[in-house]
């Protein structure tokens, strides 16, 4: 089996969910070697936007292309912290290891081949020092870089973040992105929704910005107009791209323009 | 003074049907911590209490059948598992509704047909025995357990632990992270009704010992108390296998010493148990502020 290049095309797309359509009208595309924003408020239609991506809802109208996702795994998806069982007892190297399933057989343990692959991938993140923590116990930041790494222990091509920034505080977000365009400078397909890009927009190569219906697409100087921004947050939406943020009170920042 | 001691371990095996019930009882002690650890870590307890309540009218269709209640577990459980989700979907009520809606109709079927005196009737003339006692079901009668329900037992056993095996790392998955599961290529709703199954086996085995309305006692308070003192998953099964053994060997020697039922006693130990390890618990975090 040939395994294609990472890319995602999608073309006046509609998708329902529970009877009723939750986006309409979308159309992009994106290559091998992407990092790209999706940003829309509460209840936009990100989640229905990724479960149709991932394969979990269908299309209702218009079409809806991924490629280089033959193999299973090659798709991460890393849903909102909300949907996430917390009271389940697993480490850090735990969740990573799961990502190893797919090559590990039925009836088999994971091989010392698989132990150092989670090991590799810890590091990469700067989990491999913290791996025997349980999961439950870390900060928002070290949540997403475990699911990082064991988006990249399942050796995906394409990862979904959904919500990735929500509780994560400015200096943790930085961390993340760093981890995410070394990601995307090896050719891997990275996106992530948010309600709130405040002072990352420009760390990403396209924005989509979705408001039930697609507002704009684009890199973030095009995309990000206040035109835009008033579609997608009303009257807030233009104090949003004054909103500055001060690095010495990064707390603070966390859930604005929610 | 010590030899007496050990004759009150020793005189309750010199009867056959003590070293039955004493089996069966370490195969529940185990079995029921182990699937029970899932069952908590997925939230489902209700739903083995369901599942427990709802076999009965299988249990009963497959006493009058086949002699044995363990045959009919895993086509009721699956059925009644496949009867909630339709419920579900089909009125869109919320899935703890659908579970006790099927959970009160068929335990009501279940009381219902064992008492009639057609079921009653056919029952003596098809088996040429007395028809189960409901109030057996209800609370258990390991003391009655047939050498074949032994074995029986014993070869469900080595099935429900092959089968978590096969399934463990799927069952890790989903129980953690549902939609990342679904999205890797599990099959999450298969996984769910293989655990059912295996959950509907376990019951059944179980119901000897500790009956249908304290089935619950070995399947969630060992593995809950496991959640209070182990650290990682795995640590839950084991600490709650020890637990449940533990219970259950106590529960039978003293039910044997005291002339009680053996069900209620084993439930009374795990409770105590869990008692005990939530006060560790508590004064360990006082004594860390």
């Amino acid at each position: 089996m040939t395994i294609s290049e990472p890319s995602i095309s999608v073309e006046d797309m509609s998708v329902e969910r529970g009877g009723h359509v939750a986006l309409t009208g979308i159309t992009f595309e994106v290559g091998p070697g992407t990092l790209m924003g999706i940003l829309g408020p509460n209840g936009a239609g990100k989640s229905t936007l990724f479960e149709a991506i991932a394969g979990l809802l269908p299309v209702a109208h218009g079409s809806l292309t991924v490629r280089g996702i033959e193999r299973n795994g090659a798709l991460a998806y890393v849903p909102q912290r909300d949907s996430i069982n917390w009271r389940f007892p697993a480490t850090i190297q735990d969740v990573v290891m799961m990502g190893r399933g797919n090559n590990i057989g039925w009836f088999r343990r994971p091989s010392g081949q698989d132990r150092e692959m989670v090991r590799s991938c810890l590091e990469r993140v700067n989990l491999w020092d913290e791996r025997t923590a349980l999961v439950d116990r870390l900060s928002g930041g070290q949540r997403q870089r475990v699911f990082i790494a064991r988006a990249l222990a399942q050796e995906a091509s394409i990862i979904l973040m959904d919500e990735a920034f929500s509780g994560v505080d400015v200096a943790a977000q930085e961390d993340i992105i760093v981890v995410l365009q070394s990601l995307r400078d090896e050719g891997k397909i990275v996106i992530i929704s948010t309600h709130d890009l405040t002072n990352i927009a420009e760390r990403f190569d396209r924005i989509l910005c979705i408001n039930h219906h697609m507002c704009a697409y684009g890199p973030p100087e095009e995309a990000f107009t206040p035109e835009v921004l008033e579609e997608l947050f009303g009257s807030h939406g233009l104090e949003f791209t004054h909103h500055h943020v001060d690095p010495h009170n990064q707390d603070e920042h966390e859930g604005h323009l929610h | 003074m010590i030899p007496d001691i050990a004759e009150l371990f020793v005189e309750p095996l010199r009867y056959d049907f003590m070293q039955r019930a004493l089996i069966v009882s370490i195969l529940v002690g185990v079995m029921c911590p182990v699937i029970g650890a899932y069952v908590v870590a997925r939230g489902r307890a209700f739903m083995g209490d369901a599942l427990a309540h709802s076999v009965l009218p299988g249990m009963g269709i497959g006493l009058l059948a086949t002699g044995t209640a363990l045959i009919a577990a895993v086509p009721t459980g699956v059925a009644i598992a496949l009867l909630m989700g339709f419920i579900s979907r089909r009125t869109g009520s919320s899935e703890d509704t659908s579970i006790g809606i099927v959970f009160a109709g068929m335990f009501a079927l279940g009381l219902v047909m064992l008492s009639s005196p057609f079921y009653i009737n056919t029952f003596l003339e098809l088996r040429n025995t007395q028809a189960p006692n409901i109030e057996d079901l209800l609370i258990g009668e390991i003391l009655g357990v047939s050498t074949g329900e032994v074995y029986l037992s014993l070869g469900l056993a080595l099935l429900v632990i092959a089968g978590l095996y096969v399934f463990h790392r799927h069952l890790v998955y989903t129980t953690f992270d549902p939609v990342g599961a679904e999205v890797v290529g599990i099959k999450v709703r298969f996984v769910e009704y293989i655990l059912l199954a295996l959950l509907a086996l376990v019951i059944v085995i179980s119901i000897q010992a500790a009956g249908i309305v304290l089935v619950m006692a070995m399947l969630i308070t060992p593995a809950a108390t496991g959640f209070l003192l182990a650290r990682r998953f795995v640590g839950v099964m084991v600490i709650g296998a020890v637990i449940g053994v533990l219970s259950a060997i106590v529960g039978m020697y003293l039910s044997f010493h005291a002339n009680m039922p053996t069900g209620p006693i084993m439930a009374l130990v795990a409770t105590a148990m869990f008692g005990l390890a939530a006060l560790k618990g508590e004064w360990t975090k006082r004594s860390a502020d």
